[in-house]
């Protein structure tokens, strides 16, 4: 069990699919305006890469070589079109505001990225939870993301005033640029940089270093 | 290992896959089907009825949502003659009204057409020609008519719907269900706050011809909405869906028949 | 014509697919180290989008949309919901006929290209214009513009960070931002280039 809780709760922190792997990225940018949106988009995320980890992992022994990723894709774009039709049917607002990006599940790395890497070599229950853990830490940084930018951008979380609003009578004047895309950049950059700086073993090394200045008399 | 390689093998698993996969995805497509559907009219009622004023998330439900809708009734009007079309005209041209839909036929030959480049101020490039309005009877009176309008911001096409009152002049207010605009800027065309100045203001002045105006800054008079601050394109793209849709191309002949109508 | 150069032009720059859509992200920020890798990709990239939009297109037209099968009697069927489905199976067959192709025909493009290829089925661009494509209601020759489009749009972009990437290794960054904090970060501010083209009216 204790190796269960670590595949639960390694990806958040110490192995994080967006800060560290480098997965998932797009869809981490453009729906995370709005917090409500971006917590349906958590849950549609998790469901998929746990559900497609635990088929993968169970039918692995089976897997022809020559079909495998053909086969990958299948279970994933059928597993997004069914969180789709469900969040059709009971979240319609929501699904209206997530358009293409629910699609885009389907190319999202970390459901690629955890089918390849972990539930072709592991057995179904411990694939799923390691789908959980890396669905959880995907949403960690999204909720991150949407929360700055929400709270910053209309001075509201999950549409409830925090900050009143100028043009609502209030006194915060909106922060524009949080609202635009480009703010979550810099916002999941300045949460590596304290991440990294928590986890030092993150730090990438660097390639060249700066040498000192030189003094006058070694110039010459 | 090589029974797994086998080309037996790989057709079976890949046939088997197909089977289950399609089971899942169909099933689930045709279950939740007739829910997503009576979401989508849901949702479209919710606007129609936001923009004459009268839905507010807050408050209502969705079963008053249905309530409140039973008062409209819809109509497909012609674009070219400006006449309200009857139900055999409507029939004649293949149009059911229970599922028509005017987003779906706009590039059906039939139906739709483009619009001259002079004329098309909303920057639309086509337009249904039988577009479907709705028309709110009290008392046996008509009392608004609520008109379907889109035009081109910043981002993309925004469509919404314009209601008016009966007598074809008063605006009573406006709803935006799909946009692409930039949020907190753009995007405030949904702000109920915003939305609240339309009601009241005039479309058409002495002469006849369009008056209302979206405009930079703040507005004034009966004919003046404030622009949004910091979404000038879009400001200027709803100030031009109003010119288009309210003008003589666009909506004008329909409101001019639409006294012959209200005793029905 | 004038409407598919415009479509065209906002495709590459005003929305743009990789600094406004933010799609193709995981690849656009692992494989922009070098100038050089990231021409590659570029190409492979329009490439793919030039054939694989239009060809969904058909697709979506003949096939799944509403009253597409009317030729096989069953006018009122919609096998929309099947569309994910099919767009990513054309995307992995396009991707390996493609590779094929150029391995036996242009071995030297193949060479220059080859490990890029594969990772093209995943890049979210692909699908997303595909889906772009669908939402808006493109025709054939509107999705041949944009896929061009939109494929040229994030090669220019991939180029250009990793052309910013391969000076930025001489400088001294922080520790924490060292490597990814920091790309995050002068993504961003290309980004914030770009949203000054929205602009522009076509």
């Amino acid at each position: 069990m204790a190796n269960a809780k670590k595949v639960v709760l390694n990806p958040l922190l110490d192995n994080n699919p967006i800060a560290l792997q480098i997965l998932g990225v797009c869809s981490a940018l453009a729906v995370t305006t709005q917090l409500s949106v971006t917590l349906v988009m958590c849950v549609a995320l998790t469901t998929v890469v746990a559900f497609s980890n635990m088929f993968i992992s169970m039918i692995r022994h089976h897997m022809p070589s020559s079909i495998r990723i053909i086969i990958q894709m299948t279970i994933i774009a059928s597993l997004v079109i069914a969180v789709d039709q469900f969040l059709q049917a009971f979240a319609y607002e929501i699904s209206k505001s997530l358009s293409v990006f629910v699609g885009l599940i389907i190319t999202n790395c970390i459901v690629m990225g955890r089918a390849e890497a972990f539930a072709m070599k592991n057995p179904p229950f411990i694939s799923f939870l390691d789908g959980v853990g890396n669905g959880l830490g995907y949403s960690l940084v999204l909720i991150v993301v949407a929360s700055v930018r929400e709270l910053f951008g209309s001075g509201s979380l999950l549409g409830y005033q925090i900050l009143p609003l100028v043009e609502n009578g209030g006194w915060y004047q909106g922060n524009g640029l949080m609202l635009l895309s480009p703010s979550a950049f810099f916002i999941i950059g300045f949460f590596i940089w304290a991440l990294r700086a928590a986890k030092k073993e993150q730090v990438e090394t660097r390639e060249f270093r700066m040498a000192g200045h030189t003094e006058a008399e070694e110039a010459v | 290992m090589s029974s797994r390689e086998s080309i037996n093998k790989t057709l079976l698993v890949a046939f088997c896959l197909c089977v289950v996969c399609s089971i899942v995805v169909s099933g689930t497509a045709v279950i939740l089907k007739p829910m997503q559907d009576a979401n989508r009219v849901l949702d479209r009622n919710k606007n129609i009825l936001s923009a004459a004023g009268l839905y507010d998330p807050a408050v209502h439900s969705d079963e008053e949502v249905a309530e409140m809708f039973a008062a409209f009734s819809p109509r497909v009007v012609d674009l070219h003659s400006g006449e309200f079309l009857s139900e055999s005209e409507v029939s004649d041209l293949g149009i059911d009204p229970a599922s028509y839909d005017q987003r779906t036929v706009i590039n059906d030959p039939e139906l739709s057409e483009a619009i001259p480049p002079e004329q098309d101020v909303a920057d639309i490039k086509r337009r249904v020609i039988y577009p479907m309005v709705y028309l709110q009877q009290q008392d046996g009176e008509l009392s608004t008519i609520i008109l379907p309008v889109n035009g081109y911001g910043l981002w993309g096409i925004m469509y919404g719907y314009l209601a008016l009152e009966a007598d074809g002049n008063t605006v009573k207010g406006i709803s935006f269900y799909e946009l692409q605009e930039t949020p907190g800027l753009g995007a405030e065309v949904r702000n109920p706050r915003w939305q609240a100045l339309w009601p009241g203001k005039k479309v058409y002045d002495e002469s006849g011809e369009v008056a209302l105006q979206v405009v930079k800054g703040t507005g004034s008079g009966q004919y003046q909405i404030d622009g949004l601050s910091g979404a000038t394109l879009t400001t200027r793209g709803v100030d031009n869906m109003v010119e288009y849709w309210l003008g003589e191309n666009g909506y004008g002949p329909v409101l001019d028949n639409l006294q012959s109508v209200s005793g029905d | 014509m004038e409407q598919l150069l415009s479509l065209f032009v906002r495709a590459v720059f005003i929305e743009n697919m990789a600094l406004q859509m933010f799609l193709g992200m995981c690849t656009f920020l692992a494989v922009s180290k070098k100038v050089e890798t990231a021409i590659g990709l570029g190409v492979a990239v329009v490439v793919v989008l030039g054939i694989t939009v239009p060809v969904n297109n058909l697709m979506f037209n003949f096939l799944l949309r509403e009253g597409a099968l009317e030729w096989l009697g069953l006018g009122g069927m919609s096998l929309e919901f099947l569309g994910y489905l099919c767009y990513i199976g054309v995307i992995a067959a396009m991707v390996q006929i493609l590779e094929m192709f150029l391995d036996k025909f242009v071995p030297a493009l193949y060479n220059a290209l080859g490990v890029f290829l594969p990772l093209i089925t995943v890049n979210c661009a692909i699908l997303g214009a595909t889906l772009f494509m669908t939402q808006r209601d493109y025709n054939f020759s509107e999705s041949v513009a944009f896929g061009l489009g939109a494929g040229v749009g994030w090669a220019l972009a991939i180029i250009l960070l990793a052309g910013i990437r391969e000076k930025l290794k001489y400088s001294d960054v922080p520790e924490g931002l060292r490597g990814l904090g920091i790309t995050f970060i002068t993504t961003g501010l290309m980004s914030l280039g770009f949203m000054s083209l929205g602009g522009i009216s076509l």
